[in-house]
């Protein structure tokens, strides 16, 4: 994911922004704002599925409802674990830039644990439905929410994935330019979906659960 | 072991398919043997297959999209031949359930695998250039952009091989696609190939909108940008807002037909209106996706051939963002006739309505751009002509459906069959044929041959009335679409008519065909030395043709709009005393390796060999990391060798 | 090739994530953030799950907690500001944001319409005899 911004334009000036007009914007800006606009794309894929799930959630099929399905005190930790997992994140970049290295790995891996705990309680809870026969194929109320929720926990797996190679990359190349870039898009991703988080807290289980 | 797929998947029983299938085994099969005999892989695989320059890659679209509208078309010449036959009690030659497929893959094949492709490869080819800056913003991700969109390509034509194709129409309502009523593989074909090249375009439209965001020339402000990259933007834009909701939507369609879900399926409290208004809220601001970009073609081309600055560049810039966000707010037109109900109905119209306004404004600055011009025909003038009075009858047929009870009665008739192919081809594919002509030159070095180019405009302009006007009037009398034959026979006449002009339509094709072989063949005649053939006014003329790989020596300053109008007005260029060296991005294998196995996910999802599938995705992950791990070189042009190239561009008649 | 490393005050455009602050600044951001966060969802539970709220207003009140977080998050942690070097980042997330209404709210206003039109299932059987 490099960008190669390179003006060649008077020798010893500095690269500019590109929002007045003054050529094109730094490498680390034009990826971080490239990858912003993905982040969009994929919240208003979610939407998609969202105002899917808005839709469908009467349609139980005569098979259990969220109300009968939803324990509130996991969804309550699992919505701390994603929280403070955005949080370190945060820290780990913050460390990263001031090439503080060590604490750079203790923030990565308090993310990993808290982030593999989230997806370990939304596992968990797919499993206990699916054994209830409240399985994804039940009723057209559980497509959706399993597919919204799921969704989320596909990024949440995507992403610790990735977390594990930036640690490794970060660990063999040092924290050159690049590597710093990807950190960053990281951190964005990240964030965005401790953001998705908040409206499926909200709209699903909050909502869903009275 | 193989999942479905067995010997039964090749159409032996049918001799159209097998026929078709023939010819497309031979010919692939022959371009590969010849390829290989003449000894072109190595050069091949390093100037194009591993290519991530913008212009190469923006070929490799057009070209892609000119081979597809050969296949699209053949689809469609054999539609018009079986209705012009099949009248009454005959049955014409295509039995229905060949013909559904037929009708499907023509609309899908048209619509995201010529006509995307070729808006997307005249965007991704131009807009750096006009931009003045080097490349886009992500040249690996935008290898990666194309080669996804060709793995879908390819999925559609392996559906002729082996298989068959979707017999639900382009957009694969429920609970038609669902597996209960569609049980064969037609679907799923249809599905992957479009959700492995929906990912290639939404990555396209990321690296575009950053790449007009965030990298432009020093000095060139959004107010000086060339309005083929407004349009650009905002297509991009609605690329960026519009396909995730495609992929979501076929994900559940998808996930209804594996996993037995019920978003869309009669039982288990599924709706498939859902299903209807998820995809036309995708599929509306598609269709402003395709139609952006051509209307920013045309803006250049009339500024350029009338050797007048565009008309109204301001009120252009807001009516294309006002088209941007409009073309949000209409999607409901599309099912007008589904039971939303009168207030509903009437929103949807008064907005679809309104969004016709823009579109007028900039008609009208067309217009006042040509007035008090002086007017050169060239070829891409004549495209832009014969857009002018198209599509404003397309559009106001439009306008006409937009009003619900008219809709009520012309819903899904041929009257909307022809309206539509009214905009498309008068616009997205005029378009898309002046753009070809007019940047041709600035690909290739040479122009294209301008009496093949009138004749094959004249024959798709004659060849589109006679094809589509008999439509309007059929879907009048009461013809619906998708008719594979008809009880009455009064209706023929017409369909004959129609048959003629897709007859006329294939000399367009044969003409444009026929150019492009005769302009190679004679290419040192009519060689373009000066890089500005047409005597044009933007940047992507400043540079030689073809321009370097690094576009620009030297960023160009811009104070004004038309850049390169100014620097003409200002005086011959010299070259600069010294240049600083350059930094060319390496080649890179991950978009086509990245597809190869996306091609293979897509064909072993599709077949159900699911041990094929799991490694075909887990080896694309893999690709993905592997090449993320390696550290990607760049090759450096030092300043020497700048200087060099510039003195033999600005200079070409003196000794080196 | 080595490309010089680029200071954090070098880049006068602001990207999302990226602070422009001194160092001590960005932590106490996150911790602000965090904060806040805490609140918004500890208030959202208690919304949802007591009687502190006119129940009818409930669903209304966790959309605003929930739209606040959002925005605490946008702030705090992607730094998603108001300054004239934020403009095409708020620009950007505008109009996702509008995309993003008009999808929902559109789907739902025209689910709803579509689904009170439609003949109740009894009457449906009934024209199948």
């Amino acid at each position: 994911m490099s960008a190669h911004a390179v003006t060649g334009t008077l020798p010893g000036a500095m690269p500019a922004p590109a929002a007045s007009g003054r050529g094109p914007a730094p490498v680390r800006i034009v990826v971080a704002y490239g990858f912003w606009i993905f982040l969009l794309s994929d919240i208003i894929m979610f939407s998609a599925l969202f105002a899917t799930y808005a839709v469908l959630s009467g349609q139980t099929a005569g098979g259990p409802s969220g109300r009968d399905l939803f324990e509130l005190h996991r969804v309550g930790v699992q919505t701390l674990c994603l929280l403070f997992s955005s949080y370190t994140c945060g820290l780990a970049v913050l460390a990263i830039e001031r090439r503080r290295v060590r604490a750079f790995y203790v923030s990565c891996a308090l993310t990993f644990v808290l982030g593999a705990t989230f997806l370990g309680l939304e596992l968990s809870e797919f499993a206990g439905m699916i054994a209830r026969g409240a399985g994804p194929s039940r009723s057209a109320f559980l497509s959706a929410f399993f597919s919204l929720v799921g969704l989320h926990g596909a990024h949440v797996t995507a992403g610790l994935l990735w977390m594990c190679f930036m640690v490794a990359q970060t660990a063999a190349k040092g924290p050159r330019d690049f590597v710093r870039r990807r950190l960053l898009c990281f951190s964005l991703f990240w964030h965005a979906l401790d953001i998705i988080w908040v409206a499926l807290m909200t709209l699903v289980y909050l909502m869903g659960a009275r | 072991m193989l999942g479905k797929l067995s010997w039964t998947a090749v159409p032996f029983d049918q001799p159209i398919p097998m026929a078709a299938s023939l010819f497309i085994v031979v010919g692939v099969l022959s371009m590969l043997g010849l390829t290989t005999w003449k000894g072109w892989w190595p050069y091949l695989w390093r100037e194009w297959l591993t290519s991530v320059d913008h212009k190469r890659i923006g070929v490799m679209y057009v070209l892609l999209a000119l081979v597809l509208l050969v296949r699209g078309f053949i689809d469609a010449i054999m539609m018009r031949s079986q209705l012009a036959i099949a009248a009454g009690s005959a049955q014409g030659y295509l039995p229905p359930e060949h013909y559904d497929q037929i009708f499907s893959a023509h609309g899908t094949i048209m619509i995201f695998f010529m006509a995307m492709p070729f808006v997307i490869g005249l965007m991704n080819f131009v807009v750096p250039l006009q931009l003045g800056v080097r490349d886009v913003a992500f040249p690996v991700l935008n290898a990666i952009s194309f080669w996804l969109t060709a793995s879908g390509a390819l999925l559609v034509n392996i559906s002729l091989v082996v298989g068959e194709f979707a017999r639900t129409g382009w957009l694969a309502y429920p609970p038609l696609s669902e597996l209960q009523f569609s049980p064969g593989v037609g679907v799923d074909y249809y599905l992957w190939a479009l959700q492995i090249s929906g990912i290639g375009t939404l990555l396209a439209g990321i690296n575009m909108v950053t790449t007009i965001l965030k990298m432009r020339a020093p000095g060139m402000t959004y107010m000086r940008m060339p309005v083929f990259c407004w349009t650009a933007l905002c297509s991009s834009m609605l690329i960026v807002a519009a396909f995730p909701i495609l992929t979501a939507t076929f994900g559940m369609l998808l996930l209804d037909r594996y996993v037995g879900m019920h978003f869309f399926t009669n039982d288990g409290g599924g709706n498939c209106m859902l299903y209807v208004n998820l995809i036309w809220a995708w599929g509306h601001p598609e269709v402003y996706i395709l139609v952006l970009p051509a209307f920013g073609i045309f803006s250049e081309v009339i500024a350029a051939f009338s050797g007048k600055q565009l008309f109204g560049y301001r009120s252009m810039v807001v009516a294309t963002l006002a088209i941007c966000v409009l073309s949000f707010m209409v999607w409901l037109h599309h099912f007008f006739t589904m039971g939303a109900g009168a207030d509903v109905n009437a929103v949807f119209g008064i907005m679809s309505m309104i969004i016709a306004i823009p579109t007028g404004v900039k008609l009208f600055n067309w217009l006042f751009t040509l007035y008090r011009g002086r007017l050169r025909f060239e070829v891409p003038v004549l495209w832009a002509i014969g857009f002018m009075v198209t599509f404003a009858v397309g559009g106001m047929t439009g306008v006409l459906m937009a009003v619900p009870p008219a809709d009520f009665v012309l819903h899904n008739s041929l009257f909307l069959v022809a309206h539509f192919h009214n905009v498309i081809i008068g616009a997205v594919l005029f378009g898309a044929m002046a753009g070809y002509n007019y940047w041709f030159p600035k690909a290739f070095g040479f122009t294209l041959d301008k009496r093949l180019g009138a004749v094959s405009f004249w024959c798709w302009l004659i060849g589109f009335y006679l094809a589509f006007m008999p439509l309007y009037l059929l879907g009048l009398l009461g013809m619906t679409r998708r008719m594979q034959h008809y009880a009455d026979t009064s209706w023929q006449p017409y369909l004959i008519v129609a048959e003629v002009g897709a007859v006329v339509i294939l000399g367009g094709i044969v003409a444009t065909i026929a150019q492009l072989v005769v302009s190679i063949r004679t290419r040192a005649s009519r060689r373009d030395l000066t890089g500005d053939p047409w005597d044009a006014r933007t940047l992507e003329w400043s540079t030689s043709s073809p321009p370097p790989a690094y576009n620009f020596a030297v960023l160009p300053q811009v104070e004004s709009l038309d850049a390169f109008w100014a620097m003409k007005q200002r005086g011959p260029v010299a070259t600069a005393e010294r240049y600083d060296s350059i930094e060319v991005p390496r080649n890179s294998a991950n978009g086509f390796v990245t597809a190869f196995f996306a091609v293979v996910t897509g064909f072993a999802m599709i077949w159900h060999i699911w041990w094929m599938a799991i490694l075909g995705v887990a080896s694309a992950v893999l690709t993905l990391l592997a090449f993320g791990w390696m550290e990607r070189g760049a090759d450096e042009v030092s300043g020497e060798q700048l200087a060099e190239a510039e003195r033999a561009r600005l200079h070409p008649m003196e000794p080196a | 090739m080595e490309e010089p490393v680029q200071p954090l005050s070098a880049s006068i455009d602001q990207a999302p994530g990226v602070a422009d602050s001194a160092a001590s600044g960005s932590i106490a951001t996150y911790t602000a953030g965090l904060a806040f966060a805490l609140l918004l969802t500890a208030a959202s539970f208690i919304v949802a799950q007591t009687h502190l709220l006119w129940a009818p207003g409930i669903p209304a009140g966790l959309a605003v907690l929930a739209i606040a977080q959002m925005g605490v998050h946008l702030v705090f942690f992607l730094h998603i500001g108001t300054g004239a070097d934020n403009t095409n980042n708020v620009l950007a997330l505008a109009f996702g944001v509008l995309v993003v209404t008009l999808v929902v709210s559109g789907s739902l206003w025209i689910m709803a319409n579509l689904n009170a039109n439609m003949l109740p299932p009894s009457v449906i059987m009934e024209m199948q005899r």
